[in-house]
């Protein structure tokens, strides 16, 4: 059944957290942990959603939560996937949020990795397009003339001078069971985009899925489309 | 459920978990005062459609009796939710 505002988890699971005001990357995370429910582990990178999720003793995550290292999330993944499964528990999902920094550079091994041995993981990356934890650098999926810290717009150069990496084509290129954009400008598809993975009995089975967000920019996008309209209207 | 405020502890070396597990959803500070400016349902517009509830990114409007309520020791005065709202339900206004 399609995942709608109605039909949704009423619980939360990423609430409390101190994420900026409006941030996407947030929204995402809380909606995708409502879809996958509380039994869903998840692992989050050094990034923006392990920084503003873990505040000792503010711990924002109200379901099994944990920490890894930056390269390290789609290894720890694999690590928590073989260990349920070792002591027989079967009701669980493990899923990694992790940023574009700790997806597309230092991640890419480690998710390369987990690709390629096909493990029953949901890895997610929500692309807010560059290195924001610390900063605003240039990660490989900032796009083409952004300005960022270590891109500056200026004389020299105009921003980023590099395009941005065809991350979801690399992942395809694995021949991965299961990969997918969104972005939570459209909520519907991608908690429906969630979902797919979520019912084992679905065709794909239990997967594997990257999805990319190109969340802030689309979101912010959308709104101040709707804006103009309603207030053309009035 | 979701994470709630706890009572205010003095928090000692000894409270300090000697691993790193420690409860989920442990909650001791509000975010309110990160706010400017503060979302205020009307109710006689709100239809209950829920869409401030499924856009919120801190997950504090819940919908009671076919109306949003917003959590306000949670809410950050973002402003998403008066800008989805198709019937213009939600004002931003300012804190006080
Ligand atoms: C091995 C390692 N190198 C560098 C850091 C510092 N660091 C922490 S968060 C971060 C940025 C993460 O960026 P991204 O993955 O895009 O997530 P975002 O913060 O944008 O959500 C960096 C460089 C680290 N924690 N570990
Ligand atoms: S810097 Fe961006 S991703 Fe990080 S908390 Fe703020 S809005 Fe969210
Ligand atoms: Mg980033």
């Amino acid at each position: 059944m399609a995942v709608t505002a109605k039909n949704l988890c009423k619980d939360e699971f990423f609430y409390g957290h101190k994420a900026c005001a409006g941030c996407g990357g947030s929204l995402a995370v809380r909606n995708a942990l409502k879809v996958l429910g509380k039994n869903a582990v998840a692992v989050l990178p050094a990034g923006c959603m392990s920084a503003v999720g873990f505040n000792f003793p503010q711990l924002c995550f109200a379901n099994n939560a944990i920490i890894s290292t930056f390269a390290g999330t789609s290894s720890m993944l694999t690590g928590i996937e073989a260990g349920f499964r070792r002591r027989g528990i079967t009701d669980f999902t493990a899923v990694g949020f992790a940023g574009d920094g700790g997806t597309a550079d230092i991640g890419i091994q480690a998710l390369s990795g987990a690709i390629d041995r096909n493990d029953n993981i949901i890895y997610i990356c929500y692309d807010n397009e560059a290195y924001m934890n610390t900063g605003i650098q240039k990660s490989g999926l900032t796009p083409f003339g952004a300005k960022t810290t270590t891109t500056p717009a200026g004389e020299n150069i105009r921003g980023n001078i590099r395009p941005k990496k065809n991350m979801f084509e690399i992942v395809a290129a694995h021949d991965i069971s299961y990969a997918a954009t969104a972005t939570v400008g459209y909520m519907t598809d991608f908690l429906n985009k969630i979902e797919m993975l979520h019912i084992p009995e679905k065709i794909f089975m239990r997967l594997h899925l990257l999805l990319l967000f190109l969340m802030m920019v689309l979101l912010m996008r959308t709104l101040s489309l709707k804006m103009r309209k309603t207030a053309s209207k009035r | 459920m979701k994470p709630y405020l706890r009572e205010k502890t003095q928090f000692g070396f000894h409270d300090v978990p000697e691993n790193t597990c420690f409860e989920a959803g442990y909650l001791v500070t509000k975010n309110s005062g990160w706010r400017s400016i503060r979302p205020v349902v009307e109710h006689g517009k709100c239809t209950g459609c829920m869409q401030c509830y499924l856009y919120c990114p801190d997950g504090v409007i819940s919908i009671e009796n076919k109306k949003a309520v917003v959590d306000y020791k949670f809410c950050k005065g973002c402003g998403i939710c008066s800008k989805i709202c198709k019937t213009g339900a939600i004002e931003m206004e300012a804190e006080k």
